[in-house]
Formats: C-alpha cells, sequence, structure tokens
C-alpha cells in the first residue's frame, strides 16, 4: 500500500509539473498541450472506439505474429544446437539476421507483399525469428552435459531427452530469449504502422501518425501513452510470471 | 508390474568387466585411459575402485552405466553385453545432476515416469517411498537450489533407487560434500546397502572412505589405466570411518598406492 501511495505521488507530481509548464506556456500549446487535453482526446477515441479498434488490430498482427515466430523459432533453435550442420547454415544465418534492426525489413516486405496484413506479419515474424533461435540454440549449449547423461540413464533418450531435458533446461535463455523477440517484434511493427498505411485495418501506429498529420499533439502523446502501458502489461502480464518461475526454481536473482 | 514387485528387492547382478581397453585423443596425443582391464563383481557386491585421478577408474564406472563403450573388450551385466544405458544399473555422479525445474519429488519421479507399467498412483508411492528411505519426505516439494550439498546427494540417491535397479553406480558421489555431511552418508549408504540389496561400484579417490564402504577395494594405477592389487575387506558392519581397525587397512593400502603412482611417474618420465 505504501509503494502504492508513493508511486501514485510520483506520477501526480509529474502530471503537475506538466501542468507548471502549460500553464506558464514557456512553449506554444501546440506543442506542449496540457495534460487535460491529452485526458480529453483518449476518452473521446474510448467512446468512440477508435482506439479499441487500432489496439485490437495492431495487438492482433502482433500476437499471431510472435505466436507464429516462437513456434518456428523453438524448434528451428533445437535443431540449430543439435545438428552441426544446421547450426553452421541456418545458425550462421540467424546471428546475422538477428544483428540486422528488424525495421529493415519493412521496405522489404512492403514490396513483396504489398499493403497489406501480410506484409505487418512478416515483419513481426522476422522480429522475433531470429532471436528465439539464437537464444534457444544457446540455451541448448550451456545445459549442463551431465543433465542428459543422467537422464539417459534414467531411460530417457531420443525425443524426450529433447521435450523434457533439454528444453526446460535452456528454459532461462529461451525466456530471454523470447522477451527480446518482443521487444524487436513491437519496435518493428510500429515503425512499420506509421511507415505506412494499410487498409485493412489501422493500428495504433496509424493513429500516431495520423496526430502528426493533423497538428494534434494530443493525439500524439496520447497514443505514445497507451504504446507505453502496453508495454508495460506485456512485460507484467507475459514475463513476469515467467521470470517468477525460473527465479523461484534455479534459485537465481532477478537481474 | 505392481507397487508390491516394484519395492520388493530385485536380485541384484553380477557384472563382468572383461579386458577393456579405452584411448581418448587429447591434446597431448592419445591418452591411455584403460588397458586391458578385467574385473568381476558378484551379486549384492560392494566394490570400491580406487586410484588417482587419471586411472580410468571413472571411465570404467562409465563403461558399465553404458554411457561410454570401451575400444576392445566388454561389460556383460548378468551375461548381456552393455551397450546403452539401462533402467537396471543407475548411476550417481559426484554433483546431484538434479534438474532444477522440478522439485525433490518431480526429480525422483522423472526415472519413474519412464518406467512402464506403473499407474501414477503407484508411481507417487514408489517415489515417496524412497524420499522416506533417505529421510526427505518432509521436502518433497522443495526446490534444488534449497537443499544443502547433503541434502542434493541424498536426493539424487533417491531418484537413483527408484526405479529399483539392480546395480548402482557410484562416481565420487560424496566427493564435494564436507566431512561431517559425508560421514552421515556413510552410515546413510551401508543402512540402504543393506536394506535394498544391490550390486554397487563406488568410484573414489578417498581410499579411507573405499575401506568404509567396499566389501572389495580394486586399486588402479594411472598412465596406462590399469587394476594393481584387490583387497578384501572383512570389517563389521556399519563400519565407522573413524575406527582405528579401518584406519590400519587404509593406510595399507594407501602405501600400495603411493608406491604405484611412483612407479608410473617413473615410468612416465623415462
Amino acid at each position: 500500500m505504501k509503494r502504492f501511495t508513493r508511486a501514485f505521488a510520483f506520477f501526480a507530481l509529474l502530471v503537475g509539473a506538466w501542468q507548471l509548464v502549460f500553464v506558464a506556456r514557456f512553449w506554444s500549446p501546440v506543442l506542449v498541450p496540457s495534460p487535460a487535453s491529452v485526458a480529453r482526446y483518449l476518452e473521446g477515441a474510448i467512446i468512440d472506439g477508435t482506439l479499441l479498434s487500432a489496439t485490437m488490430v495492431t495487438m492482433k498482427r502482433l500476437t499471431v505474429g510472435y505466436i507464429f515466430g516462437i513456434l518456428l523459432g523453438l524448434p528451428l533453435g533445437l535443431l540449430t544446437a543439435r545438428f552441426k550442420v544446421v547450426g553452421d547454415t541456418l545458425g550462421l544465418i540467424a546471428l546475422g539476421l538477428q544483428t540486422l534492426p528488424s525495421v529493415c525489413w519493412v521496405p522489404l516486405s512492403l514490396l513483396w507483399f504489398g499493403q497489406t496484413e501480410t506484409a505487418m506479419f512478416f515483419v513481426v515474424i522476422m522480429g522475433t525469428l531470429w532471436s528465439v533461435i539464437i537464444a534457444t540454440e544457446n540455451g541448448v549449449r550451456n545445459v549442463p552435459p551431465i543433465f542428459a547423461r543422467a537422464a539417459r540413464t534414467m531411460g530417457s533418450n531420443g525425443l524426450h531427452i529433447w521435450t523434457h531435458v533439454m528444453l526446460p533446461a535452456s528454459l532461462p535463455f529461451v525466456v530471454s530469449g523470447m522477451k527480446q523477440g518482443w521487444a524487436f517484434a513491437w519496435r518493428s511493427l510500429m515503425a512499420a504502422e506509421i511507415y505506412v498505411t494499410i487498409l485493412s485495418g489501422f493500428g495504433l501506429g496509424h493513429l500516431l501518425h495520423y496526430g502528426r498529420e493533423l497538428n494534434a499533439m494530443e493525439q500524439v502523446i496520447g497514443i505514445m501513452f497507451v504504446i507505453i502501458v502496453i508495454g508495460l502489461l506485456a512485460d507484467k502480464i507475459l514475463f513476469s510470471p515467467w521470470e517468477r518461475f525460473l527465479h523461484r526454481r534455479w534459485g537465481t536473482e532477478k537481474a | 508390474m505392481t507397487l508390491e514387485s516394484e519395492l520388493t528387492n530385485e536380485a541384484p547382478s553380477k557384472l563382468s568387466v572383461r579386458r577393456i581397453s579405452k584411448r581418448f585423443a587429447s591434446r597431448g596425443g592419445a591418452v591411455h585411459a584403460l588397458d586391458d582391464v578385467s574385473l568381476d563383481v558378484n551379486e549384492g557386491e560392494f566394490v570400491c575402485l580406487v586410484g588417482p585421478s587419471g586411472c580410468g577408474k571413472s571411465t570404467l564406472l562409465n563403461m558399465i552405466a553404458g554411457l561410454e563403450l570401451p575400444d576392445e573388450g566388454e561389460v556383460l551385466s548378468d551375461g548381456h553385453r552393455v551397450n546403452a544405458p539401462g533402467r537396471d544399473r543407475m548411476v550417481m555422479f559426484q554433483e546431484s545432476a538434479l534438474f532444477p525445474w522440478l522439485d525433490v519429488l518431480g526429480n525422483v519421479l522423472f526415472g519413474l515416469r519412464l518406467k512402464p507399467g506403473l499407474t501414477t498412483a503407484e508411481r507417487l508411492d514408489v517415489a515417496r517411498f524412497y524420499l522416506q528411505l533417505v529421510g526427505l519426505e518432509r521436502f518433497s516439494h522443495s526446490y534444488v537450489h534449497e537443499l544443502s550439498g547433503g541434502m542434493k546427494q541424498r536426493v539424487a540417491l533417491a531418484r537413483a533407487l527408484a526405479p529399483n535397479p539392480r546395480v548402482l553406480l557410484m562416481d565420487e558421489p560424496f566427493a564435494a560434500l564436507d566431512a561431517l555431511t559425508r560421514e552421515q552418508l556413510y552410515g546413510d549408504l551401508q543402512r540402504i546397502w543393506a536394506d535394498r540389496r544391490k550390486t554397487i561400484v563406488f568410484v573414489t579417490h578417498n581410499v579411507r572412505e573405499a575401506v568404509c564402504l567396499g566389501d572389495r577395494v580394486v586399486l588402479f594405477s594411472p598412465h596406462p589405466g590399469r587394476i594393481r592389487e584387490q583387497y578384501r575387506i572383512d570389517l563389521p558392519r556399519p563400519r565407522d570411518i573413524n575406527s582405528v581397525s579401518l584406519a590400519a587397512h587404509a593406510s595399507e593400502i594407501m602405501v600400495a598406492l603411493k608406491s604405484h603412482v611412483r612407479d608410473a611417474n617413473g615410468e612416465a618420465s623415462e
């Protein structure tokens, strides 16, 4: 409760300072709108449904592409760690493409797929896939060999050893790879949505873009706020439980 | 298979190591880990393999486990050639090798889940039985990192015993523990061995430990790994590692061990 009060006081102070800057007219209200006007924009966008529908469009692109990227990346990462030939080929490609900022996929994706959902989907997958492959491979390589030996003496082998020993043993790496993949996918999707209009659905990035076109600063700030909240929620809902699990089981301190 | 049969002692098996040789490639050229080694272990016998590091005793243990294969020769378990790991021969390592993503009970259940013919309830009963045997039933739902080194090795012992193997292979299982914990585990292991009747092959570099636990102590010398001498230990059980008669046996073996190490080093430098 005390933590909550303190945090609340901090944010109240922040908004207060903002209001002060607005009232003092250091900058034009076109550049620094009041907190109230941002709140009014958000209220209006919620009531007329644009905010909700934009959020749904963006989240759908993100989650579908992300899940697909993980489902593809996990087995490929395992194969990369398991077979030298895959590691020397796919592993090298993954390492190279992972260094490519995932925003760089946007032009290619647009040329290939046009201004379609598929283009967005592709960008998100490319953001996720390589991080997950690299992290999974890394995780498997860091599994103490004695785990596999112990499992073999207990009658585990083949696929069972991969699903019941190698995969859970590399979880700490896999989860951090999934987190990184999420961050890459989220950033590149936002870039893509700001960059081009996809007629099949207006996402948060489009709202942000139109905010600029209309010189509506309260919209720009309001949407940025929503994007931040989504990022925070994703971290708390999606990754914190995993990290708590790892922390409890492995006894490692949370960084 | 029933719970009844799971918890009754299976007949311990007889091991036979026949003229085994093994070489490893290393940076300094080929290492002759084992050279023409033969060893018979009787049903229910507790044999300790002793020697300095590099004498191939752990390699031999791994070959009995089926984790490594010999270049020449063969290992027979009850007359069957060993060429892969098997549930009849369970291994306990120096590090506990417990799985951190499972709790204590989950670790003990790991091998049981892979054993066909048991119901879930029976597996749970068996796991609890062995946790009780090592005195850790209260810690069923603890995580591995919450246990002390000695407790981890007890769990590892329970995990190795749970599938009811006929042979227990132990690779310096107590080497990383403090003296007090180790002494406790010597007592536990002797009690459990008397109770569960297993053939045990126990690798150690600690001569006193070997004399305390073994019916027989097999002395290895390095470069190349060979069996030099064997000592039958007829001291009454349970044995106390601090007893005078045990110390006398140990010092006799220690003298022999030192002379073999000297010989081996002498040969190597010639």
